[in-house]
């Protein structure tokens, strides 16, 4: 067992594949040398070497276009793009092939790439660095996309994620790579894409949600639970595939559900589980689903960043309202 | 411009092939005509989906898949039916594909070549890729990609030429300057002297030959990929031809060119010149070519009467290609 953060916990975790899996190589900007952007890379190009761990030019749909190439060909790459701002010119190449060529070629060729997306604002960074489109990649048929929280999933879930035989998008929650400590084992684990983790359990209203606002999440369940409101808290973990009957069952036993992301409200993710949770809960639901959500507007600069993040406060009180029925 | 084989037919080098290699060049590309022309035809019968014919560009297709080695890796797009089906892909399958069925793009586990790509210029960093994988797994395989004068103009191609040279993986990168881009003349949408000097910028060679020569297109591509197959990294081959249908069955040309210039191009087409050629070497004669065409045919028609019994794909199959099929 090893006491790390988010970000060690990936870098633990790609230190592990690049160690165990002679097919794994890692692109992206700034990647090799300095570790990347965010560390997550630290010392494993000097560790694997410079036909392992490759920097890239400045050029993200090459990035993408280039680890979809190789994965064609057998390898597993594991693409770093450095913000998710920076991960729509490489939309063409995610939407048009990365997430098709199993369907194209009728299973013929496959693309099990990882593209990692540090995402999330929190840190006051320039325009472009702190966006929450999951819902874009969510949308894509094809693609698998897991958002960890923890230290344990992000090893678990980024191993997982390098040993699917399909694409995955694995969004990082740049505002939790060193908030978030716990005591990991150092052995290769999986956790597996899909199911949902019920984080703690609770009767009367169910809060779910997602990567960085997880923490949120989490201080808005401390605080209702020191006053007496027993609050099941679920980590959704992986938005495709969704675990429908994992949220389904939490919210039928509560009866009352608050989603919570990030993202601009609508057509956010929230919208889908929302839907999930009103086609499968009705008769069990004693008050209107709630959602908390990031404004429809680009996310603000530093600024303004507290106008715009889902506070802990206004989960509370979402959650409340539901309790009112 | 690099080219061996005149317009008509006359030589100017000594040929680098052998007359019964240029035998089967001439009856690839009757072939690869055959498919181009029954194709326009069935689409029109309501029999395929929408086709992208390839006339006047046979040459550089055949030529360039003549000169790749079995197990090397094509990146092409929907007008690059010859060199597939050339380099390994059957006309079964690429039948199959255009009747509107994702399963032609199913090629046997052995063929490396990558379901056409319907984007222009997305396919050309796959070559990159592939090719950069066969790079570290030490293997003496190359990557091929071709695209149009049209796809140089695309972002993707600035980004595929530069990682190829960064990395200097062995890429071949193959335009077809067909001179347009549907409707738009190479000569305005880039400002460069010729497409081959572009590569010049990526610090890779560049070479331009006269794509309806199709020994020009072999010995330029087979120099190519000898290159690549040595480690010393990709090259730019600029094929200048002539696209003489229109650029889809959607697509009207008389809206942007004029007859006479297609009549022009006659002239130089790329089946005639060898035609020309062989006859002059006594390798042709009128009883050989009722024999290429007769039987051309009758293996195109074998093809779309097996695609056409291909049995209608249902719906769990639609729903079953998204994701691997789930473990036992």
């Amino acid at each position: 067992m090893t006491d790390v953060n988010l970000a060690q916990a990936l870098n633990g975790a790609l230190d592990t594949a690049l160690g165990s899996d002679d097919r794994v190589v890692l692109l992206g900007e700034d990647i090799g040398r300095t570790g990347g952007v965010f560390r997550i890379t630290d010392d494993l190009q000097a560790k694997y070497g410079d036909d392992r761990v490759f920097d890239t030019p400045v050029a993200e749909s090459g990035i993408v276009g280039a680890a979809f190439g190789m994965a064609v060909a057998g390898m597993r790459p594991v693409a770093e793009i450095q913000f998710m701002g920076f991960s729509y010119p490489a939309y063409d190449q995610v939407i048009n092939h990365v997430a098709r060529i199993r369907n194209r070629s009728n299973h013929r060729f496959t693309s099990p790439l990882v593209i990692r997306i540090p995402y999330g604002g929190g840190i006051g960074a320039a325009e472009h660095h702190s966006e929450s489109m999951e819902t874009i990649y969510a949308h894509i048929p094809g693609l698998k996309v897991v958002v960890p929280s923890t230290p344990y999933d992000a090893r678990g879930l980024l191993l997982a994620a390098i040993e699917d035989p399909d694409p995955v998008v694995f969004l990082e929650p740049i505002r939790l790579y060193r908030a978030v400590k716990e005591e990991i084992p150092e052995i290769y684990y999986t956790v597996d894409i899909g199911p949902v983790k019920v984080e703690s359990e609770g009767d009367d209203v169910t809060l779910i949600s997602w990567g960085a606002m997880m923490k949120e999440t989490r201080a808005a369940a401390r605080q209702m639970r020191d006053r007496g409101i027993s609050v099941e808290v679920v980590d959704v973990r992986t938005l495709v595939p969704l675990d429908r009957s994992g949220i389904v069952r939490s919210v039928e036993k509560t009866g009352r559900a608050v989603i919570v992301h990030e993202a601009p409200l609508t057509g956010g993710f929230g919208a889908e589980i929302a839907a999930t949770i009103q086609e499968n809960c009705l008769y069990t639901l004693l008050a209107p689903v709630e959602r908390v959500a990031g404004d429809d507007t680009v996310f603000p600069l530093k600024r303004s960043e507290s106008h715009y993040l889902p506070s802990v406060e206004r989960i509370v009180a979402s959650a409340e309202k539901t309790l009112e029925n | 411009m690099f080219a061996f084989v005149n317009s008509d037919g006359t030589v100017r080098d000594r040929l680098p092939v052998t007359l019964e290699e240029m035998k089967s060049l001439y009856a690839d590309m009757v072939e690869a005509r055959t498919y181009d022309t029954k194709s326009m035809a069935m689409q029109r019968q309501g029999r395929l989906a929408t086709y992208a014919p390839f006339h006047g560009q046979e040459a550089a297709q055949i030529g360039a898949a003549a000169a790749l080695s079995e197990g090397d890796w094509v990146a092409g797009t929907y007008r690059d039916a010859a060199l597939n089906w050339r380099a390994g892909y059957s006309w079964r399958l690429l039948i199959l594909g255009r009747t509107g069925d994702e399963r032609g793009g199913e090629v046997p586990d052995d063929v490396n070549i990558l379901p056409p790509s319907i984007t222009v210029g997305g396919h050309m960093i796959h070559a990159v890729g592939l090719a950069w994988a066969e790079k570290l797994n030490g293997s003496h395989r190359i990557a091929l990609t071709s695209f149009g004068d049209g796809a140089t103009s695309e972002g993707d191609f600035h980004e595929a030429m530069n990682f190829a040279a960064v990395y200097q993986t062995p890429t071949v990168f193959l335009c077809q300057n067909n001179g347009y881009a549907i409707s738009y003349p190479t000569w305005e949408q880039t400002k460069s002297e010729t497409i081959a000097a572009k590569a010049g910028a990526y610090g890779m060679p560049g070479v331009r030959v006269d794509g309806n020569d199709v020994v020009a297109v072999l010995v330029a591509v087979r120099e190519a990929a000898d290159r690549a197959r040595r480690g010393e990294g990709p090259s730019l081959i600029e094929a200048v031809t002539y696209r003489v249908g229109p650029h889809t069955t959607a697509d009207d040309p008389t809206r942007y060119r004029d007859d006479e210039e297609a009549e022009s191009w006659a002239g130089r087409d790329p089946l005639l010149r060898v035609r020309l050629l062989l006859e002059k070497a006594g390798g042709w004669d009128e009883t050989w070519q009722s024999e290429l065409e007769s039987t051309s045919s009758d293996v195109i028609e074998e093809a779309v009467e097996w695609a056409e019994r291909v049995p209608e794909p249902t719906r769990e199959e639609m729903l079953s290609r998204m994701f691997a099929p789930e473990d036992g």
